[in-house]
């Protein structure tokens, strides 16, 4: 079967991989919605959705916990999404309403191509990253394409012909464009770092986690450790980027509705949601690959090292085989991605949402000129370092 | 009154980065998230009900199986969203109460107006109505919603009675030989 799919065309070769991460990624996406419920209920001291149960199922030993875990509440959500009724108000700039979701999916889904998410052990223990496209423009690419994101709530907010999504969608472009500098700029040491001189050039996203795979204390250590305040402006930029508490102005139904999305309902608002949350995981993958070392289960102990180990302890040659070795490396990731999720969730339902001037004031004032501060500091320590 | 002067300081650089905050927040959720939820939940969990609560007017008979209502129609005069309504009748023979003139032949309480306000309680004179424990009325039409004499006999039924007041009063007579 490998060596059937290996003997398609690379074009439908690359249309299959690309819809496999992305008929995996839509139902993440989606569920992150329930698991933002849960949390959410947990945190106020509720049970949260636990009831639905299809007609018969109750039948089933065991299915009392998915029942509890509310998974037929999502799985009722996504038929009610897919067949209720879709509003087109009569006020709307049609072609750009109905265009703004798919403007807001196709970002959300494009930047996955460059994010690995995975590797296993090629030829001679190589490591191999798992990933659509292991390109060199990397994280670059990664930024392009999700700030094109802003161009679906602008369009949502302008083409909904309402004051109150139009406001939503100003604030969004605001905030976006304004966190988008220190979020670039707090990566750029990293990348500095990664690119010794010497080696060839990359911005590629696998470069980043074999760095952080090397032997050795610096080596080993992951830039959480060595680079804190990059770690930390990022994950900052992050939440505002992926409009989360308490970044969400573009939303803040306190004040403005729904924000951007105030118009839209049925599939075209579900999409909406889905966008941001895959939004979320895409973002919650890369700030895994520069800062949490990617793959690898432990600082100082890379996937190669931890595959031998788990090989020498149980004396089994199936750790090695690229299979497993790749399944290992995806569920170490994951791992990492729905922590990094669950923290997004944990700060939403802790934090209370800034005022616009605080988003701005703390975006300018604030994390610039400390990203612009850090950057220096790491530049100069990093010639240094390097030379 | 005392006017205190409070000391307002500016606040420290740290706390300005909202950090310490932040966290203190994020351990308060994170020990709710763990904690047990608050929730009751309810058609499998039910509440406590406290005694002396008000739940639904009903009927209520005496230790000898006899009824207590007198059909003296008070809680009907009472009611403030008149929601209880009353036909009298005379006592059915044989039911043991001959000692009493009247009884209900028709007893209705509408549940739609019914606000559970607990006059019709504490008017009665023969103890023949109480407010219990029963919390939860539905019903799919208007019609449903009207507690009838059987329907209120039923969610009612017997309450402990100390006082036994016309078999004093009965016994009294007899042994007196002359009326009251």
């Amino acid at each position: 079967m490998i060596a059937y799919f290996l003997g398609l065309p690379v074009m439908v070769q690359a249309v299959a991989k690309g819809l496999a991460v992305i008929v995996v990624l839509f139902p993440i996406a989606a569920a992150c919605s329930m698991a933002e419920r849960k949390v959410c209920a947990w945190i106020q001291c509720r049970p949260g959705p636990n009831r639905a149960l299809p007609p018969l199922f109750g039948w089933i030993p065991g299915i009392g916990i998915l029942q509890r875990l509310g998974v037929f509440h999502l799985m009722a959500d996504g038929g009610k999404f897919l067949f209720k009724e879709e509003p087109l108000p009569d006020h709307v700039n049609k072609p750009y309403y109905v265009l703004a979701p798919v403007v807001a999916m196709v970002p959300a889904f494009t930047t996955v191509t460059v994010v690995p998410f995975g590797a296993y052990l090629g030829s001679g223990g190589a490591v191999v990253p798992l990933m659509l496209a292991n390109v060199d423009v990397g994280i670059l690419a990664v930024f392009a394409v999700a700030s094109l994101g802003i161009y679906s709530l602008i369009l949502a907010g302008w083409a909904s012909n309402s004051k109150y999504a139009f406001l939503g969608g100003v604030r969004a472009s605001a905030q976006l464009i304004s966190y988008e500098l220190s979020m670039t700029l707090a990566v750029l040491p990293v990348f500095l770092w990664v690119n010794e001189p010497g080696s060839a050039g990359s911005l590629s996203l696998a470069r980043v986690v074999e760095f952080q795979s090397r032997p050795g204390f610096w080596g080993g250590s992951w830039f959480l450790f060595t680079m804190p305040v990059s770690a930390l402006i990022f994950a900052v930029a992050l939440f505002a980027e992926t409009n989360r508490q308490p970044f969400d102005m573009p939303e803040s139904e306190a004040d403005l509705v729904g924000g951007f999305h105030t118009e839209y309902g049925a599939f075209k608002w579900s999409l909406f949601f889905v966008a941001e949350y895959a939004n979320m995981i895409v973002g919650s993958a890369v700030f895994a690959l520069l800062f949490l070392g990617g793959w690898n289960l432990l600082p100082w102990l890379p996937l190669a090292d931890l595959l031998e180990r788990l090989h020498h302890a149980t004396g089994s040659a199936l750790w090695l085989h690229p299979l497993v070795a790749g399944l290992v490396s995806v569920a170490i990731f994951a791992g990492k991605i729905f922590l990094t999720i669950f923290v997004f969730m944990w700060v939403r339902w802790t934090v209370p949402r800034f005022r616009y001037d605080q988003v701005m004031k703390l975006g300018w004032q604030k994390l610039l000129p400390l990203s612009i501060a850090n950057l220096i500091a790491y530049t100069v320590g990093i010639y240094f370092l390097q030379q | 009154m005392a006017v205190i002067p409070v000391e307002r300081r500016s606040l420290t650089l740290v706390e300005r980065t909202y950090f310490p905050q932040i966290m203190g927040a994020m351990k308060t959720t994170l020990k709710h998230l763990l904690g047990p939820a608050d929730t009751m939940e309810y058609p499998e969990q039910r509440p406590a009900i406290p005694p002396g609560y008000r739940g639904v007017p009903t009927l209520v008979k005496d230790p000898h199986g006899r009824e207590k209502c007198v059909s003296c129609q008070l809680c009907e005069f009472v009611c403030p969203p008149k929601a209880i309504r009353i036909t009298p009748g005379s006592v059915p023979e044989g039911a043991g109460i001959d000692q009493v003139e009247k009884a209900p032949q028709a007893f209705d309480i509408d549940m739609l107006r019914c606000i559970y306000c607990g006059l019709c309680e504490e008017v009665c004179p023969e103890e023949a109505i109480f407010l219990q424990n029963q919390y939860s009325m539905s019903g799919y039409s208007r019609a449903e919603m009207v507690n009838h004499k059987d329907r209120l006999y039923e969610l009612g039924g017997t309450l402990p009675d100390t006082h036994f007041k016309w078999d004093v009063k009965k016994a009294a007579e007899e042994s007196a030989g002359e009326h009251h």
